[in-house]
């Protein structure tokens, strides 16, 4: 089996370009049926692993990608992976089929779903094969891509863009936070490879980041998982199509989270954190999502929140079998099976509930309606569909003989084990895990019931039923017929799938404790004797749940003390609005749209971090002995300046200011004259004379000097910040000219102006000579400045189209 | 000498920080003006203004003002009389569309908004 089954990941995505054109080309043959071959030819082909698996055989295969940082796509292939393929693409297949005589052929934009369903596929696949971090991230997000597209299919409708930006948002944040915990944990394990970070994980242990790197992966499964809080997506998701609703929001995509945290296990184990945050989490996921399930009135909102209540159940025995790496000898059996049980459900889950997604489709697509309100009755109409519903409903609600009851026994065993557990207070608390486990498990009981009675049983409404209801074609029952048929079977032989499936992914989660799938000697049994604490506790989830499902009408108004505006949606949609109306709330407030304000926040940045960093660095020095002596025309000039710089401050009307400006140009020419720059003080003198002219020239159209209101507040505050840059920039002058660290480079030029330049005047051969790049361009200023003034005069564009307006 | 350029400096400074504060464009304008004149001095200063003679070779002549400030100074004139010319044609159009010098009413419209 050295044949690159790496490869095989990408079979559905490049699968995903042709169907457009067969969409196009073939009109009378349902594109579903070309896509059927894709998802069954995987199947067929990853079955072949599972005999090699199951003695004990690993399998890797590589796909260079990024070779020089150590990115690739490389599959492996375990117990864990081959499980999880082996779901999605047999549930693939069985989804596909199921999709065909549901999406109408002409109606639909088959090419768009198919597309985003084999997109899928290709991503769900890379995650569960990945052994790269960074590729599982590259997966990751396309599954929050793909499955954004898919609950977005019905594009017209409002609440189908609210579910997939929802999902989007909250999936993807909870995608980000998983990749800076990846990223850290490749930091801590100095691998990309997730096997060599499991082989690594002693160094990881106690590392600076190990703590926040569990949050952070955490964050990723959790959401994705649809954990609390971050479960309100699901619900939402609803809107997608529901071969969709089945293939992702039940049996695939939302055990991604899942399989992260079983994947991760072994190098997180032994941490304590971990455990309480898996099984905390999920237990309380596990009651929030069967408690308020009862409440829906939509059937597939029911399925939503029964989706998320079990997922709660999955991983809070995925965090208990944690538990098994901290414990030894005799009282270990007892821990190893919560591992056991998570792959037991986590299978039977998937079996059941899309078969159930299944049966709430045809029950819509036959009497156009999903509201639980206007349904009954339709046991003799559809009979099949009920038998379906019925299976899985029992096997949700863990009845015998279906398969859910063997995974919900085995359940509560591992939460009652949690009570031995003698480290991380489990000793104290333990008694409350058993507890919430057997109330969540009345709700579901009750939910499961209320689900399929009140749908098929009681009176029948069909005055209120938008179609007149009949039984779905036989194409249609198929896919759920085949899962409801596995539900039973898994009943009748559970040692065998949990030999065949079982064993092995809990072999791959549990490295370090098993090294063989046959060294898994954990034997389901349906019959645990009279006196087990489990089959008391049943008794007790059967006789409760009965109770309460036949009063249900009475209490079921308990739910409405809760007020709308206390619930997670109302808190997610209110951080959205936050989120937009504050964000603009706080950019109207700091973005005035005034010159003024955002010069003061320039100014103030400057002198801050100048003078901060002059004071701090302690750069600041004053070297009177540097200083040239004082020069008493210098003196003089600098009195002149001064005057004018006043006199422009204080100007009441232009031209004085204007002269003023020139007055201050010559005195500049002046202390150029003084410091033996003659170029200098030519130019400036030329150059000052010109500008003035030019104000002048403009003068006559210019306004009158107006202060345009500026009250004295305001001015007080222009002049201190005024005041500050000008201390800065002397206390920046006086430093820097104290400290002079090297020579300056002047010398040479002094040295060679004549032997290697044949000039006399330094300063113009500088100009034109050693740097005349700089006189280049100085040049091309002002030709574009000249160009600028001579456009800006003659163009008038804006009121030529005004006057075209006007015309 | 450089203790009193380095006020001379920061009075320039100060005005013109001030000037571009206000709300009057011709005063910006003037700010700007101010602020180079700023900026020239401080680069001639930073040289150092203990030469006794202009740099232009002459006989028997050793003690040279620095000359590369001034190359660099002189560079920064032509430069800033571009911009400077640019500017006040550009405010002469200005207050021709827009009838206005007040930077305050210079916002944009709240249509873009």
């Amino acid at each position: 089996m050295s044949l690159e089954f790496v490869w095989f990941i990408f079979l559905p995505i490049l699968a995903a370009i042709i169907v457009p054109f067969l969409f196009r080309a073939i009109k009378n043959i349902h594109t579903g049926w070309f896509v059927l071959i894709v998802p069954v030819v995987l199947f067929i082909y990853y079955a072949r692993f599972v005999k090699g698996i199951l003695n004990g055989e690993v399998h890797i295969s590589e796909l260079p990608w990024i070779p020089s940082l150590d990115i690739s796509f490389t599959a492996y292939m375990d117990g864990l992976s081959i499980l999880f393929s082996l779901l999605i693409t047999g549930i693939g297949a069985l989804v596909v089929l199921y999709s065909i005589f549901y999406l109408d052929k002409q109606r639909e934009k088959l090419n768009n779903f198919y597309v985003y369903l084999l997109m899928f596929m290709t991503a769900m696949l890379g995650i569960v094969q990945s052994d790269n971090t960074i590729s599982l991230y590259l997966f990751w997000e396309l599954t929050s891509i793909s499955s954004f597209l898919l609950i977005g299919y019905w594009f017209t409708r409002d609440r189908s863009r609210f579910g997939a930006l929802k999902s989007m948002m909250i999936t993807v944040f909870g995608g980000l936070m998983m990749l800076g915990g990846l990223v850290l944990l490749s930091i801590m394990g100095d691998s990309y490879s997730i096997r060599e970070l499991i082989a690594n994980s002693s160094s990881i242990v106690g590392h600076d980041y190990f703590t926040l790197a569990i949050v952070l992966i955490l964050l990723g499964a959790f959401t994705k998982s649809a954990q609390f809080p971050f479960y309100i997506w699901l619900p939402d998701a609803m809107e997608a199509p529901t071969p969709v609703s089945a293939y992702l929001h039940s049996a695939t995509m939302v055990k991604a989270g899942l399989y992260l945290v079983a994947r991760f296990t072994p190098v997180f184990a032994t941490s304590e954190l971990w455990i309480w945050l898996v099984t905390g989490i999920g237990l309380l996921t596990l009651f929030w999502g069967s408690f308020f399930a009862v409440k829906q009135t939509d059937l597939k909102a029911i399925l939503a929140f029964s989706t998320v209540s079990q997922l709660g159940l999955i991983m809070s025995l995925l965090g208990a079998s944690a538990v098994a790496y901290h414990v030894t000898g005799e009282q270990a059996a007892i821990f190893k099976v919560a591992a056991f049980a998570a792959i037991f459900h986590l299978i039977n889950h998937a079996m059941f509930k899309g078969s159930l997604f299944m049966v709430a489709g045809i029950v819509d697509h036959e009497t156009g309606t999903r509201d639980i309100r206007k349904l009954g009755g339709l046991m003799s109409i559809m009979p099949v569909s009920f038998t379906v519903a019925f299976i899985g409903s029992m096997s949700m609600a863990g009845l015998p003989p279906f398969g859910g009851f063997l995974s919900k026994e085995l359940f509560l065993t591992s939460m009652l084990s949690l009570r031995e557990f003698n480290l991380f207070n489990f000793d104290t608390w333990g008694i409350v895990f058993p507890v919430i486990a057997w109330i969540a498990s009345i709700f579901t009981f009750v939910y499961s019931f209320y689900f399929v009675f009140k749908t098929f049983t009681g009176k029948r409404k069909d005055h209120e039923l938008p179609k007149k209801p009949h039984e779905a074609p036989l194409g249609m029952l198929l896919s759920p017929i085949i899962l409801a048929i596995t539900v039973v079977v898994i009943f009748f032989i559970p040692n065998m799938v949990g030999k065949a499936f079982v064993n092995p992914a809990v072999v791959a989660m549990q490295t370090g404790i098993y090294t063989h799938p046959g060294d898994v000697g954990i034997q389901v049994s349906a019959w645990h004797g009279w006196l087990a604490p489990e089959f008391l506790m049943t008794l007790g989830v059967i006789a409760v749940g009965a109770l309460l499902f036949l009063t249900m009408a009475r209490w079921q108004k308990l739910y409405d003390i809760q007020p709308q505006y206390l619930t997670l949606n109302t808190l997610y949609d209110s951080l959205m609005i936050f989120g937009e109306t504050g964000m603009n709330r706080l950019s109207r407030f700091y973005m005035t749209g005034l010159i003024r304000t955002y010069f003061i926040y320039m100014f103030t940045f400057i002198v801050t971090i100048t003078t901060g960093a002059l004071f701090i660095q302690d750069a600041f020095a004053v070297d009177m002995n540097s200083f040239s002596p004082v020069n008493a025309y210098g003196l003089m000039t600098a009195i002149i300046l001064i005057i004018a710089i006043c006199m422009v401050l204080f100007a009441k009307t232009r031209l004085t200011a204007i002269i003023a400006l020139g007055g201050v140009g010559y005195s500049v020419a002046l202390f150029f004259v003084i410091f033996k720059a003659p170029d200098l003080a030519l130019t400036q003198l030329v150059i000052e004379t010109v500008s003035v002219a030019l104000f002048l020239l403009a003068f006559r159209y210019l306004p009158s000097l107006k202060s345009h209101g500026e009250t004295k507040k305001i001015r007080v505050g222009n002049l201190l910040i005024a005041a500050a840059v000008g201390v800065t920039m002397t206390l920046i002058a006086l430093s820097a000219h104290s400290q002079k660290l090297i020579p300056s480079i002047s010398q040479y030029y002094k040295d060679t102006v004549f032997t290697e330049a044949a000039g006399g005047n330094i300063v113009n051969v500088i100009l034109v000579d050693y740097r005349g790049f700089d006189t280049l361009f100085e040049i091309a200023v002002l030709g574009i400045a000249a160009i600028g003034v001579y456009s800006m005069i003659k163009l008038r564009l804006s009121r030529k189209e005004k006057s075209d307006e006007s015309e | 000498m450089e203790f009193i350029m380095a006020i001379v400096i920061g009075i320039l400074f100060m005005a013109a920080v001030y000037l571009i504060l206000s709300r009057s464009l011709l005063r910006i304008i003037l700010g700007t003006g101010l602020l180079s004149h700023g900026a020239h001095l401080l680069l001639l200063t930073m040289g150092g203004l203990d030469g006794t003679s202009p740099p232009v070779l002459a006989e028997g002549v050793t003690d040279y003002a620095d000359p590369l400030p001034q190359a660099l100074i002189l560079t920064a004139i032509v430069i800033s009389f571009g911009v400077t010319a640019f500017m006040i044609v550009l405010f002469f159009r200005t207050y021709g569309e827009l009838k206005t010098d007040n930077m305050n009413l210079m916002k944009g419209n709240d249509e873009h908004d």
